[in-house]
């Protein structure tokens, strides 16, 4: 039966309210305003869950977001599991569920505690060293380590939660609400400017709003009554916006941070319902105000890392706010004052303090008057040099420490304990400042690191900027203030404050041991079991740089970043290194400062919102004829249409068949669409398109081929000249934003003396496409006015007409290499037009085909595909599209570049066609091209890019780049597969109607 | 996340422009004139400087205009904006 562990009420915790919660299945009650730490403790629960590597038992060692140890699983097994939750920051509610990670079978008989026995087999870079040869092993290696380390458990059901993301500009952003934080928000609030004050705890007044000791005074009252009244003011501040439960997560340049605010994770789950749980708070502000604040830092010594082994810190904020003693016999090991603080507040609640072990030889303090008033013994010079209890700490060894503090003398004291509370001093936390690009500089009276240079309009003050004392804090901060928001006066210019606080300290990063290093266990990171005696090997080894250690002995590296222990890792390096501190680096703290979940990263953007997807006007009519769709670009386009239970391929040999025996249709609207206007538009496209474009007529249209600089083809597609001074240019589905992109760059910086204007339409015409020797029939009904003779409306030529009282745009181009019609009709009449087509075509079997269908037509005449034929690395001579490329214009884009030495070459990839000895057999895309298997390594002369079973052909037939192919014609070549290799003739491109005879059909 | 001022409509997020790279590399008029080595110096080499670098931005979900920056990339201090055609306002 465990025992209640609550002393004392405190006016923080609502005893009225009971809340009952699970963990790892049993039952315990708490109180609301606990958090799942404080509640654990005051049912005497220490041990929460195994370390990452030797699965050694660790309890809850901190109060806040920096636990290295208590994480925790919530509610497993269901939707709205959370891995890798810090125990100290969840706030206890009716139905909560944890379960303990890094522990199988359960947290008190652990199989992989059995790594701590081998310990000395597990050396720092172990994994490394170990794990890397031979690399076939690793798939093995991993299994292992991950079902051994397990790093609990992701959710494997959709998150029922809704995120939003909200952009929040403010002329004043102030990180932290404790006492310097709150003088921030009063004093910007006050003067007008628009505040906001964010921290990450569900209350304000940080370490200070429970300080009720007579040692600390501000204005003859004691601290935390002070505050209090301070905070009830700033709540009435009308620009003054306080989110509490927010913790900034990154600290960008110029300002942009990063914040999730915790909305619903402290309400039962039956409360969460249609309610938003967590926003990105997206943060622009003129200027930030950084009040984060110091961590209490642990002390390294051999066995530091028990359950029941606290900081100091931590154990006070239990008693303070919380009412909960973390033990019933308390000892104590400090190198400076804090110690005294807590052990005194444990004294008043009746808590007993057996002991306080100090590394300092002299002390002079009030405090330490106080606490040896009590009776509690204070071993001066001192130092704990092991401790013992396997789950729960129930013995601490003394020994003296040398002068120099390098080692221990004398004999060794034992004194039995349950808890032990540690204080090394304070570090800044600076983790925000160094994110957004500030200097450290280091401060060697009290070993800390501050801010030091800025790197955008900003401040740090309070702890987080070296002023660790109530007295600092009371004196700098409004100097501060007036100084950065350019103001004369504060209300805390005339504040009086009084502390018997003495700054002393005796800093010892790593504590002597009577002990070697190498049979210690000193933790220097918790969550990565990474030991002083690791870090040390790996000096030995001769890494030097703090990014290297680091990575090598994992120290800093866990979800929590090593936030209380890296700078004994510092301290380490350069004690042995014989370095000043910062020399070999300090560690980068990379966002988030604590873990943000998915949800919150992507808010709204979830579903079909996730990657929108663009729709033609006849999307509804795809859906409604069962057409399967292709994602092209960010376009939904119909891929083919399946009749009966057809799969693919039988589907697309339907459709091909259909569009050159009678009429095909084809939803053409997601092609890009520029129109080109101004006088210069004729010269403008001479000097885009690799082929002249001066002597089209009026009325005519033209392919042309684009080139990027370098010479290799970028786009392609049919310009139509519509005016003396008007174009419209069509462009690939996918390159339509960056050919207009292109064009304007260039007409922007390169040429703009050319009176020319871009205008993307895409959106607005839809374009229908009727290809097949019968499509002349269908176009004739539906635009009975317009004349299809061949002397009146001839290939590549266009007309303006009407669709009853529409007008459109209908356009004589192939891209099949039938006789075909392109109608360009604005978008909302388009499916109008496109149920008239099939309307009318049903006499002629008119057939809706899709993308792979349009694919397999245009191979069949050897049309390329930008994107699918090319990759970059081709130009129109290596298309053997020479044709396309004018000798007579002086300049284009990309034309200098096709006589390069390299361009020029007779051995580059070259497109050709290929058909198959066996005529059934139907290659890959993408399969490698040889001319011999035997020869060793085998030479790859190329790859396929197309191809297809032609059902007009009744033959596969394919495209592919050969090396040399030009030469090729005629010549065997090899497709080697895994289990074959097959046979294949290089031809020319074209497959299909040489002659063109079918386009005038 | 940079502010940019556009100097066609003022301070945006650096979220609705796009980097063009260098700038004030000229397209050579002639370049059919060009040895292949005097091309390849046009089309691929490209300074990357840690510290002041001038470079091209467009105002690709605004105003879709190109203009010149000059940055410190070693702290991306934003020193000068100016537009096309116009001399840099630093060195
Ligand atoms: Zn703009």
């Amino acid at each position: 039966m465990s025992k209640n562990l609550r002393v004392k009420t405190s006016k923080f915790i609502d005893e009225t309210y009971r809340v009952s919660f699970k963990f790892n299945g049993s039952k315990y009650f708490g109180y609301k305003g606990d958090t799942l730490a404080s509640a654990l403790l005051a049912n005497d629960i220490h041990l929460v869950g195994r370390s990452f590597k030797y699965h050694r038992p660790r309890g809850i060692m901190t109060s806040g977001s920096e636990e290295p140890n208590a994480i925790v699983q919530l509610h497993n097994n269901s939707e709205r599991t959370e891995p890798n939750v810090r125990a100290t920051e969840v706030e206890i509610y009716e139905g909560l569920e944890a379960s303990s990670q890094n522990c199988w079978p359960s947290v008190n008989f652990d199989i992989g505690g059995i790594n701590n026995l081998l310990s000395p087999l597990l050396p720092a870079g172990f994994y490394y060293k170990t794990f890397m040869w031979p690399a076939s092993f690793w798939e093995k290696y991993e299994y292992f380590i991950r079902k051994s380390a397990g790093l609990g458990k992701s959710p494997t059901k959709a998150d029922p939660d809704i995120y939003e993301h909200e952009y929040i500009h403010c002329d004043v952003l102030i990180v932290g609400a404790g006492i310097s934080g709150i003088m921030a928000a009063k004093t910007a609030a006050k003067n007008g400017l628009k505040t906001l004050l964010v921290d990450e705890k569900p209350n304000l007044g940080g370490s200070t709003v429970y300080q009720n000791s007579e040692h600390f005074k501000i204005n003859n009252q004691n601290s935390g009554s002070w505050l209090e009244k301070e905070i009830n003011e700033i709540k009435k501040i009308d620009n003054l916006d306080i989110r509490i439960r927010t913790s900034v997560a990154a600290f960008h340049g110029y300002n942009f941070l990063l914040a999730r605010e915790n909305l619903t994770d402290h309400l039962p789950i039956e409360q969460r319902k249609n309610k938003t749980r967590q926003k990105l708070l997206k943060i622009r502000a003129k200027k930030v105000i950084t009040a984060t604040g110091s961590l209490e830092r642990p002390l390294i010594f051999d066995n530091n890392d028990r359950p029941g082994i606290l900081l100091s810190s931590a154990i006070k904020r239990y008693a303070d706010l919380f009412g909960v003693a973390c033990g019933e016999k308390n000892i104590f090991l400090t190198n400076n004052d804090s110690a005294y603080e807590t052990a005194i507040s444990l004294i008043q609640k009746g808590i007993k303090v057996e002991a306080i072990v100090d590394n300092r030889e002299e002390i002079e303090s009030k405090l330490l008057y106080e606490i040896e008033k009590n009776n509690v013994k204070v071993y001066k010079g001192f130092t704990i040099v092991n401790t013992n209890g396997y789950k729960k700490i129930n013995k601490v060894s003394l020994m003296k420490l040398s002068k120099d503090g390098q080692k221990v003398i004398g004999s060794k004291i034992d004194l039995s304990c349950d808890c032990l509370g540690v204080s090394g001093g304070w570090t800044p936390a600076v983790h925000l400042f160094t994110q957004s690009g500030g200097k450290l500089k280091f401060r060697e009276e009290d070993q800390v690191f501050i801010p030091n240079k800025y790197s955008s309009e900003q401040i740090s003050i309070g702890a987080c900027n070296g002023d660790l004392t109530l007295e600092d804090i009371i004196e700098n901060t409004p100097k501060y203030l007036k100084e950065f928001l350019n103001i004369k006066k504060t209300d805390y210019d005339n504040v009086e404050v009084f502390s018997d606080e003495n700054k002393s300290k005796r800093n010892i990063w790593l504590l002597p041991s009577d002990k070697i290093l190498g049979k210690t266990k000193s933790f220097v990171d918790y969550q990565n079991d990474a030991t002083a005696k690791d870090i040390k090997l790996a000096l030995r080894e001769g890494f030097r740089s703090i990014e290297h250690v680091k990575r090598y002995t994992t120290t800093g590296m866990g979800t929590d970043q090593g936030k209380l222990g890296n700078m004994h890792a510092l301290g380490i390096i350069s004690e042995t290194a014989g370095t000043k501190m910062g020399e070999h680096g300090t560690t980068t703290f990379r966002p988030p400062y604590t873990p943000l979940t998915f949800g919150t990263i992507v808010g709204r953007n979830v579903g079909e919102y996730f990657d929108i997807f663009r729709k033609t006007p006849m999307h509804e009519w795809h859906l409604k004829n069962k057409a399967e769709f292709e994602n092209v670009g960010q376009w939904k386009r119909a891929w083919y249409y399946p009749k009966n239970n057809e799969n693919m391929f039988e589907a697309v040999q339907r459709e091909s068949k259909a569009a050159r025996e009678s009429v095909g249709i084809l939803d053409a609207s997601t092609l890009g669409k520029i129109d080109i206007q101004g006088t210069d538009a004729s010269e403008f496209l001479n000097r885009v398109y690799t082929n002249a474009w001066s002597k089209l007529a009026v009325g005519k249209c033209r392919y042309g081929l684009m080139l990027n600089e370098d010479g290799m083809v970028y786009d392609d597609g049919v310009t139509t000249r519509l005016g003396e001074n008007h174009y419209i240019m069509t462009t690939t589905t996918g390159g339509a934003a960056n050919v207009l992109g292109k064009l304007e760059d260039y007409l922007q910086t390169e040429w703009p003396e050319l009176d020319v204007y871009l205008t993307s339409v895409t959106d607005h015409f839809a374009t229908i496409s009727v290809c097949g020797p019968n499509s002349k029939k269908i176009i004739s009904n539906v635009i009975p006015d317009l004349d299809l003779s061949d002397e009146n409306f001839p290939h590549m030529s266009f007309k303006n007409t009407k669709i009853g009282k529409i007008n459109c745009r209908v356009m004589r181009i192939s891209f099949t290499g039938e006789h075909s019609y392109e109608i360009n009709i604005q978008a909302n009449y388009a499916n109008s037009v496109w149920e008239k087509c099939m309307e009318v075509g049903k006499d002629f079997n008119i057939t809706p085909y899709g993308t792979e269908t349009m694919h397999l037509l245009r191979a069949e005449k050897g049309f390329i595909i930008v994107g699918q034929d090319t990759d970059a690395t081709m130009t129109p001579i290596d298309l053997q599209m020479d044709w396309i490329v004018s000798k007579k214009k002086y300049d284009f884009i990309g034309k200098r570049s096709l006589y390069r030495s390299d361009t020029i070459k007779d051995d580059r990839k070259q497109l050709v066609g290929l058909l198959t000895d066996n005529p059934n057999e139907i290659l890959e895309e993408g399969a490698q091209i040889v001319a011999d298997v035997n020869k060793s390594p085998i030479e790859m002369l190329g790859h396929v890019t197309s191809s297809y079973y032609s059902p007009n052909l009744k033959k596969s037939i394919a495209l592919g780049v050969v090396r040399g192919g030009k030469n090729m014609i005629g010549k065997k070549l090899i497709i080697p597969m895994e289990n074959k290799t097959i046979n294949v003739t290089v031809t020319d491109s074209v497959f299909l109607d040489k002659e063109n005879k079918r386009l005038n059909a | 996340m940079f502010i940019i001022n556009c100097p066609f409509c003022g301070e945006r997020e650096q979220s609705e422009f796009k980097a063009g790279g260098e700038a004030h590399i000229e397209r050579p008029k002639q370049p059919t004139e060009l040895s292949d080595d005097e091309w390849a110096e046009y089309l691929f080499m490209r300074k990357n400087i840690k510290g002041i670098q001038f470079e091209r931005w467009n105002h690709i979900h605004g105003c879709r205009k190109w203009f010149n920056m000059v940055r410190d990339t070693s702290n991306d201090e934003i020193k000068a904006i100016y537009k096309m055609g116009e001399k840099p306002p630093v060195k």
